[in-house]
């Protein structure tokens, strides 16, 4: 555990002790230099309060910058203004002002995400993609493989298919080894990009049945979902994005 | 947590050239450290600035040692400095002539560092010796074989094993999946992650391949003309790059 | 070496004229004895001298000569050996041109030598306080093997970084089961340098350690000195698993006097392949001989 000085100070505003997370007032804008520095605003004086068995849903078209504060939330973009405070092992930190290898433990222990994309090198089975994030909380293995396991025979992952390298998957597998990386842990806040865009009826069933025992368990549930059917069922609020904002 | 090696304000000039120009980072156990940047752009001096005995004009290298004692590495003495590279610390080579000894087995490649290090019981050698090889994935029964009978990924993955066996807290890399087809290099960094991961292994990697990097490294550092010129989690400056050049590298990769 | 000072030492009429006592000039012995007492104060450590040119061709012992030459008075008795032999070329060379640039006495006994040149053997007669054994060398550097670069192996030795000379030991027993370095067996001398003890076989290694005698060496071509006082640990490298050993000839004995423990030559005798085992120390062959006939 760090103990960094920002760690120490509360954000400014007095939050409900309910509250997991809490950004405010971001600003993100990309600059283009290869293409004569243009630069293109996508955030601006964004504020978002998740509270734990909340599930927060960005909607709006698409361009409106829904992704670009996922991966903010994340730590993925770096954001150019704005706070981004997290409830981290009781502590309350500001991602952006972290150190990296102070967001690294952040995203170990705190935040789960969902992507869209599964990034792996390629001859690791999927068993072994999926048990990481648990290994590397120093995870008992035999514990661990047990509990991805079980995850896989809920989400219908043929089971011929976990000694194989996801990256010879349909779009639907890798997106289920995708969701039990995450969810295997239980993290206290889930970022969700699209976590149900490849599935079809019978396994989305199942991962809003997922989401649903996390927030119960008192999870904080940020998501863009593509699925109305999905949304509806899960977010308890949305978080409305305006096409032209700036 | 505490980290385990701090590089303040590094400069190394040969001439009127700045190969290293006022680098600092710091490094954290169990993390691996990406430097990026075209050739020429300074990473091998910055490593064997570090990691090797190479004179350095002005910077600090802190190093806290198993014992937890805080070394500085450009003003401790020379016999120190060789017995670090020679147990807590490894060297992976992109070539792996430079990092093994050709004209002796993959065994003896292996026993030397335990030699080193005052092991003087050959049949317990042997059994390190076999045990690493089997860790690196390389099949106990070519142990006696020369390392010229070896692939090139084996060759890479003996120069690990021969590294490992000393236990080492922080391992150098220079480009080491550099001459490695795709599907070997993919068998490496798979392997190395699990080592860094079980080991507990501080690396700093040296390599021109993004994808490599992405895979591999926690954080990154992106080098340019001897200068740092974007630094931070590895995902967040090949995700969001800020500086020019960054960009640059991103877009011109081919599967980033 | 009873005599120290040879500056007095004029050539006698028995002697070459024209040559210096012991051929070489005066001030190139003291620089000589200089790089002696340092290498007999850090045993083991090799000293660089320079060599001199010396009246026969490199590789035929100019640095044992040069050595010889430089500890020799006029009360010593010279004994020359080439494999243990005292009347093989090399030999009655090196004796013979010490007796005409001396007029020093000459023998083969060794017992009663004060001062023994020797080329790839120790004498089986065990040495004594105030002898003095000049061993030539060839190549003083036993890390050349594993180091080319002389400034390396120079900083190897002063960091006592001597494990990659354990890699050759470890790569014998991998290849031959047992440890196959037959001569110029290295060893490590009073726990701290290490040696190469010249091409003696490794037979003799262990006559090496706490020798009562001064055992000096001179390699001429590569210019170094280097010496194991008297009482000296010398230990030949070896694993815990894998003990330094000796030679053994199985139910062999000498052909000429029966000895058993002695360092055997195998002869060929015929085209038919008959062999015989004798002594390659003649001058103790000779002794058990006679000995065996007294009795």
């Amino acid at each position: 555990m760090f103990t960094a000085n920002n760690t120490l100070n509360p954000p400014k505003t007095a939050l409900s002790p309910d509250t997991l997370l809490y950004a405010t007032g971001i600003h993100k804008r990309f600059t283009l230099h290869n293409q004569g520095g243009i630069k293109l605003p996508v955030l601006s004086d964004v504020s978002l309060e998740v509270k734990t068995e909340e599930c927060v849903a960005l909607t709006g078209v698409s361009g409106s910058g829904k992704s670009t504060l996922m991966k903010s939330l994340y730590g993925n973009y770096g954001i150019d203004a704005g706070e981004i405070w997290l409830k981290h092992n009781n502590h309350w930190v500001d991602l952006a002002q972290l150190q990296p290898h102070e967001v690294i433990e952040v995203r170990q222990k705190t935040i789960g995400y969902v992507s869209q994309f599964l990034r792996v090198i390629p001859r690791v089975p999927a068993l072994d993609v999926a048990a990481e994030p648990l290994l590397e909380l120093g995870c008992d293995t035999e514990v661990a493989y047990q509990k991805i396991k079980e995850l896989f025979s809920r989400l219908n992952l043929p089971e011929r298919l976990w000694q194989l390298s996801p990256t010879t998957f349909s779009g639907g597998e890798k997106q289920r080894v995708n969701l039990v990386r995450a969810l295997a842990v239980d993290y206290p806040i889930f970022l969700l990009d699209e976590p149900t865009s490849a599935l079809d009826a019978k396994n989305r069933q199942v991962v809003v049945e997922l989401l649903t025992e996390k927030k119960q368990q008192g999870s904080a549930l940020v998501g863009i979902f593509h699925d109305r059917e999905v949304k509806e069922t899960l977010s308890t609020r949305e978080l409305v994005f305006q096409a032209d904002q700036t | 947590m505490k980290s385990l090696l701090n590089v303040t304000k590094l400069t190394k000039t040969y001439g009127n050239i700045k190969a290293c120009n006022n680098i600092t980072f710091e490094l954290y156990p169990g993390q691996v450290l990406g430097i990026v940047g075209e050739s020429g752009s300074g990473k091998s001096t910055l490593l064997n600035s570090i990691g090797n005995n190479l004179l350095i004009d002005s910077g600090e290298v802190i190093y806290v040692n198993q014992k937890n004692q805080v070394l500085n590495i450009k003003q401790i003495p020379e016999s120190q400095h060789r017995k670090l590279t020679k147990t807590e610390w490894g060297f992976v080579r992109q070539n792996p002539r430079d990092g093994l000894r050709m004209n002796v087995t993959a065994g003896a490649n292996i026993a030397e560092r335990l030699l080193d290090v005052g092991v003087r019981h050959y049949g317990n050698i042997r059994q390190e010796a076999a045990y690493w090889l089997e860790q690196v994935e390389i099949d106990t029964n070519r142990m006696d074989d020369f390392p010229h009978t070896f692939s090139g990924g084996m060759q890479q993955r003996l120069q690990l094993a021969r590294v490992l066996v000393t236990k080492p807290r922080l391992i150098f890399m220079d480009e080491p999946t550099g001459g490695l087809d795709v599907s070997v290099q993919a068998r490496l960094l798979d392997l190395l992650r699990s080592l860094v991961r079980n080991l507990n292994l501080s690396v700093i990697l040296v390599t021109h391949d993004l994808g490599v990097v992405r895979l591999l490294a926690h954080r990154l550092l992106v080098m340019k003309n001897g200068s740092i010129v974007e630094s931070g989690l590895t995902d967040r400056v090949l995700d969001d790059p800020q500086h020019f050049y960054t960009q640059q590298l991103v877009s011109a990769t081919l599967v980033p | 070496m009873t005599q120290t000072k040879s500056t007095n030492n004029q050539p006698n009429a028995s002697t070459e004229s024209g040559f210096n006592f012991a051929y070489l000039d005066e001030q190139t012995k003291r620089s000589l004895r200089r790089a002696i007492l340092k290498a007999v104060a850090i045993p083991g450590h090799q000293i660089p001298f320079s060599s001199r040119e010396m009246p026969m061709s490199y590789g035929w012992g100019t640095g044992g000569i040069q050595v010889t030459a430089s500890v020799i008075g006029k009360p010593d008795t010279l004994k020359v050996i080439d494999q243990g032999a005292d009347d093989t070329t090399n030999a009655v060379n090196i004796r013979r041109f010490f007796a005409k640039v001396c007029g020093i006495n000459t023998t083969e006994k060794t017992s009663e030598a004060t001062l023994i040149q020797t080329r790839h053997r120790i004498p089986e007669t065990p040495l004594k306080e105030g002898q003095t054994i000049v061993y030539q060398v060839p190549m003083p550097e036993p890390l050349f093997v594993i180091e080319p670069s002389r400034t390396e192996a120079a900083k190897m030795h002063a960091l006592e970084e001597y494990g990659s000379m354990y890699v050759k030991l470890y790569e014998d027993i991998t290849n031959f089961g047992h440890i196959a370095t037959a001569y110029d067996y290295p060893v490590m001398v009073n726990e701290r340098y290490l040696m190469k003890p010249s091409p003696i076989p490794r037979f003799d290694n262990p006559k090496m350690n706490n020798n009562p005698a001064l055992q000096l060496f001179g390699a001429g071509r590569e210019k170094r000195i280097y010496a194991v006082p008297p009482y000296t640990k010398v230990k030949s490298l070896d694993f815990q698993d894998y003990p330094f050993n000796i030679e053994k000839w199985d139910n062999k004995a000498c052909k000429f006097c029966g000895s058993t423990d002695s360092y055997l030559d195998e002869v060929v005798t015929d085209n038919q392949g008959t062999r015989m085992w004798i002594c390659s120390d003649t001058d103790y062959c000779h002794h058990q001989q006679k000995s065996g006939i007294d009795s």
